[in-house]
């Protein structure tokens, strides 16, 4: 309809034309003009038609959308003439588009937004302002005791609420289909000083909160509601097994509500009095000594944090004071009153991925970032090769008088093209490379739920900023030809447009700058990533299974009472080594490479010291592989009765014992809440392993017998040796102890995946990072031949002339890389001093080797220089393969 | 387009399309007419371009002050030329556009030849 109607108009108008200078023609051979003449005397006087015809067109008013679309098909047209251009182009914008929106993503979900509860800007957390030691900072993020919670609620005056939370794994179900859920333990005012609306039922509130409700009432969040209740109104007033215990579900939670802690959703969560129902015996909930509260509050109007801050300062010495644990000595007593809390921003609720991924994040974001911007070099690099082999199209339309608005809408709507297939390309990217990235740092036992909804702005801003800097600057450059001397530039072609020239070699100085930037920080978080990997511990990993019994469940449910750990430790351990394939077992207090660690504090002859403790059953270095230097292993006659023995390690001689022989010295241990003082006789040395972390060096260590443990139990995870494949040595050891202890409740790990799984971070690093650095080293070569090729072409004919004047292959061949090569070196100096500047900021992040590695930085450097010389040597050797008599008749 | 002649004067900005819609008031013409109409009754002195006569009876046209139709000239029944019409609206049109235009010419002569005007 539209191009019908446009078509006949366009007839209508031609014919009107025509008819008026026919018209004219005929006039002016009526006044005596021969019809030749007066043909031509019509023409001057009407002018130019063509430029009628365009302004009537432009008065008709769909000219504007009618060349964008004109444009648009010419932009096709020369994509399609050039596919390796449009592969490059597009897919080096949509990578870095791609990986700018995905690491934004997961960046603004752990650690920019905002929680989704109303004005998250009035929450404040409470902690220690000075808490170190003392069992502070031993889980996900807990900074209060719940006697020292109580006391705060009950005094405070900066908040016009506050509440608490404890993070927990709770047993959901009965028997075989019971399963671990994300848990909650909550105040009674949590929900309502958050403000949360129930989705269905009600929230947890106050009356739900008090001493003695023993197990009472819970609520479930949107997802578990949908997921394992299918959504039903009917489980309102129905129960739930928690740790094999029922609880009333009143409601369920909104479903944008997941809990405060960024990255692990809650499931179901339980008012915090319930805890001293579910653990009979030394209930966290008493303790004075247990850190696992989270408390945040809602500041009242006009409070800021400072002055909360302060006035919590003036509360403390009596809420510290009131809540003293016992079982301390003096001076840990008086450490402890001397905590002060203080108010920190919580809107963004808490996040351990927040203090783990936090450098790692805005590092991707950077090297992401500047992968956008050398794809963008590399794009408007190429955009300018392009446009200047134009260049004498451009110059003519210029000189026919063509606008330079209308030339530099064409060359736009090209890279708009580029620009808009690469965000398409981009946005898929994003969505598949943040979700790849969250299934790569979710390991079997901690899944990350981030809520990852694209975020527009993010995509939009990169995006534009492609457009802007890959369309517009090389089409205002090109557009800029100088009609004139365009046109004799490119007649004589020789070496002309020195000016536009050297922006281009800028663009490539920078694109070898910025890569020399990226691939050294690729090579160092992949060798700081294999120095961690085939670090020796100093134990074994491969082919030991960790097998962790719910021992709480097991004693709260009366199976067992505490007195009779010890013997159950050895029960456990004998059935184990009976099965054929295991090669040995063990049990310790201490998990190996986890994070955690266990302190305590000793005297040996007048010195005071302390050093981590572990409790190991028999064979445990031998099932570890650890080896003892001298003395000897713990044995079967170590048991409760006999006088109690030690062994300690290496580091723990250096730094205790001035490196003579400890053995036959006694320990006495510091006294600790439920641990009393006890003094070991050292009876073996063993060689150093690392502890908590593959990145710290190893601290003086003392191990226990386990059967010698001054209190009740201890417990924890069973170690088994094996070489069989660990699914069936799995399916064994379960289908054994199940027939022996069917209410025990068994979870199995895989110790060297543990191992591996904790180094998630670093072997993001080192994929993503090598990743990007391959990427840009790609486009910088890219870029450089390029570059080269199109100097050579420019220069073809300054060639010929040399070549016929007599230089020979070699001299051309030399004039072009020494060209080639200042860029290089240029781009490499500068690339140095910058690499050696950011380094810096990845320092915490790498293991092994210093953030200036001289080794990887030559690494790099000499990589870089040989690919670069490789990309101009090509294009060099066609230029000096270039035939005189040809260069020279191309005119 | 290069200017020809000095005693020709570029015609004022607006007033171009005034002047086809008064044209037009003597009965249907087109385009070429138009033109010649205006350089012979000015003679000579004011010269219409092609360049933006065809634009103006474009626009006035899409205005809905003009109205076109494609007849043959009286003379010669064979050859058809696009002869445009004034509507009611392009008389309305004239109207305003006259009377602004005096009130602009007074104006300017009152600002120009004070004595004269006193």
């Amino acid at each position: 309809m539209f191009w019908r109607l446009r078509e006949q108009r366009e007839q209508d108008l031609e014919r009107e034309l025509r008819s008026d200078l026919e018209l004219e023609a005929a006039e002016q051979q009526e006044a005596g003009l021969s019809s030749e003449e007066a043909r031509y005397a019509a023409q001057r006087t009407f002018g130019n038609s063509t430029l009628v015809k365009e302004e009537v067109r432009e008065m008709w008013g769909w000219t504007s959308l009618e060349r964008f679309w004109q444009d648009l098909r010419y932009g096709v047209r020369q994509l399609r003439l050039s596919p390796v251009f449009a592969v490059v182009a597009i897919s080096s914008l949509a990578l870095g588009i791609g990986a700018n929106t995905a690491i934004f993503q997961l960046l603004d979900a752990v650690r920019l937004r905002s929680l989704p509860v109303p004005n998250p800007q009035e929450l404040a957390e409470v902690r220690v302002a000075n808490g170190d030691g003392m069992g502070i900072n031993t889980g996900d993020n807990p900074q209060m005791t719940n006697p020292l919670w109580e006391a705060f609620r009950d005094s405070q005056q900066v908040f016009s609420g506050a509440f608490a939370w404890g993070t927990d794994t709770f047993r959901l179900g009965k028997g075989p289909g019971a399963h671990n859920v994300h848990g909650l333990w909550v105040s009674g005012s949590f929900f309502p000083v958050l403000g949360i609306p129930p989705a269905r039922g009600r929230l947890l509130d106050s009356q739900d909160d008090h001493h003695g409700c023993g197990p009472s009432v819970a609520v479930i969040s949107y997802g578990l509601w949908q997921s394992e209740f299918g959504g039903l109104d009917s489980v309102i007033g129905g129960n739930v097994t928690v740790q094999n215990r029922s609880f009333e579900v009143i409601g369920v939670a909104p479903p944008g509500f997941v809990g405060l802690n960024v990255g692990t959703n809650f499931d179901v969560a339980l008012p915090i009095c319930s805890l001293a129902a579910l653990q009979s015996t030394n209930a966290s909930f008493d303790r004075r000594d247990v850190w696992w509260l989270t408390v945040m509050g809602r500041l009242k109007r006009g409070w800021t944090l400072e002055r909360a801050s302060a006035y919590l300062n003036t509360i403390s010495p009596g809420l510290f004071d009131a809540t003293a644990p016992t079982g301390y000595q003096t001076s840990e007593l008086e450490q402890y009153r001397k905590f002060r809390l203080a108010a920190y921003p919580a809107g963004k609720g808490v996040s351990p991925l927040r203090q783990t991924f936090d450098t790692s994040l805005w590092l991707l974001l950077g090297i992401t970032g500047l992968v956008l911007l050398i794809a963008c070099v590399n794009l408007a690099n190429l955009m300018l090769a392009r446009a200047s082999t134009r260049q004498r199209e451009i110059a003519v339309r210029l000189a026919l008088g063509a606008s330079r608005r209308r030339l530099i809408q064409q060359l736009i709507s090209e890279s708009l093209l580029i620009a808009l297939a690469g965000a398409l390309l981009g946005l898929y990217l994003a969505r598949v490379l943040s979700r790849a990235i969250v299934w790569f740092v979710s390991t079997g036992s901690n899944v990350l739920q981030l809520d990852l909804s694209l975020d527009w702005r993010v995509l939009m801003f990169t995006a534009s900023a492609a457009v802007l800097t890959c369309g517009l600057v090389p089409a205002l450059r090109s557009s800029q030809a100088e009609p004139g001397a365009a046109m004799k530039a490119g007649a004589r072609g020789t070496t002309a447009g020195q000016e536009r020239f050297s922006f281009q070699r800028w663009l490539v100085v920078s694109q070898i700058t910025i890569s020399l930037v990226l691939l050294f920080s690729a090579l160092l978080f992949v060798r700081s990533f294999r120095n961690l990997m085939t670090l020796n511990p100093g134990f074994r990993e491969r082919g030991i299974l960790l097998a962790q019994i719910d021992i709480h469940n097991f004693l709260n449910n009366g199976h067992i009472s505490p007195t009779r750990l010890k013997p159950l430790q050895r029960e456990l351990l004998d059935e184990i080594r009976e099965i054929p394939e295991v090669e040995s077992a063990a049990m310790s207090t201490h998990v190996p490479l986890d994070g955690s660690s266990w302190t305590l504090g000793f005297h040996l002859n007048d010195v005071r010291g302390s050093s981590k403790f572990t409790w190991v059953s028999t064979q445990y270095f031998e099932t570890m592989q650890v080896p003892v230097l001298s003395g000897r292993d713990f044995n079967g006659r170590d048991t409760e009765s006999a006088p109690r023995v030690a062994v300690v390690n290496e580091t723990f001689i250096r730094q205790y014992c001035g490196g003579k022989n400890p053995i036959g010295k006694t320990i006495r241990s510091i006294a600790e809440p439920n641990y009393p003082a006890a003094t070991y006789q050292i009876v073996g040395i063993v060689r150093d392993a690392k502890y908590a972390n593959l990145r710290d060096a190893t601290p003086p260590e003392v191990f226990g017998a386990a059967q010698q443990y001054p209190a009740e139990g201890p417990w924890g995870p069973i170690f088994i040796r094996s070489s069989a494949p660990m699914s069936s040595l799995i399916s064994t050891v379960k289908d054994r102890l199940g027939r022996q202890y069917p209410a025990m409740q068994i979870d199995f790990h895989v110790f060297q995946t543990q191992i591996r799984d904790r180094f998630v971070i670093e072997r993001l690093m080192a994929a993503l990072s090598g990743f990007f650095g391959l990427l840009a080293t790609v486009l910088a070569t890219i870029g450089l031949y390029g570059v080269i090729s199109y100097v050579v072409i420019r220069r073809r004919t300054e060639i010929g002339i040399r070549a016929a004047l007599g230089a020979n292959p070699g001299q051309i061949l030399g004039m072009v890389m020494n060209e080639a090569g200042l860029l290089l070196l240029v781009g490499l100096v500068i690339g140095i001093a910058l690499s050696l500047a950011i380094g810096r900021t990845a320092s915490s992040l790498l293991f092994g080797l210093k953030p200036y590695d001289p080794l990887t930085l030559a690494t790099s450097v000499g990589l870089l220089g040989a690919i670069g010389a490789v990309a101009s040597f090509l294009p060099a050797r066609r230029a000096s393969k270039v035939d005189p008599m040809v260069a020279l008749r191309y005119e | 387009m290069p200017k020809e002649s000095s005693g020709r004067i570029e015609l004022l900005q607006g007033t171009l399309d005034m002047l086809i819609l008064r044209t037009l008031l003597f009965g249907p013409a087109h385009g070429h007419q138009i033109a010649k109409h205006i350089q012979r009754t000015t003679d000579d002195l004011l010269q219409v371009e092609h360049g933006s006569l065809y634009p103006a009876l474009h626009r006035l046209e899409r205005k809905g002050w003009l109205a076109a139709k494609w007849e043959p000239a009286s003379k010669d029944q064979k050859r058809e030329y696009k002869y445009y019409r004034l509507t009611a609206a392009g008389k309305k049109q004239l109207a305003a556009e006259e009377s602004k235009w005096k009130q602009m010419a007074s104006a300017i002569a009152r600002v120009m030849w004070p004595a004269e005007e006193g």
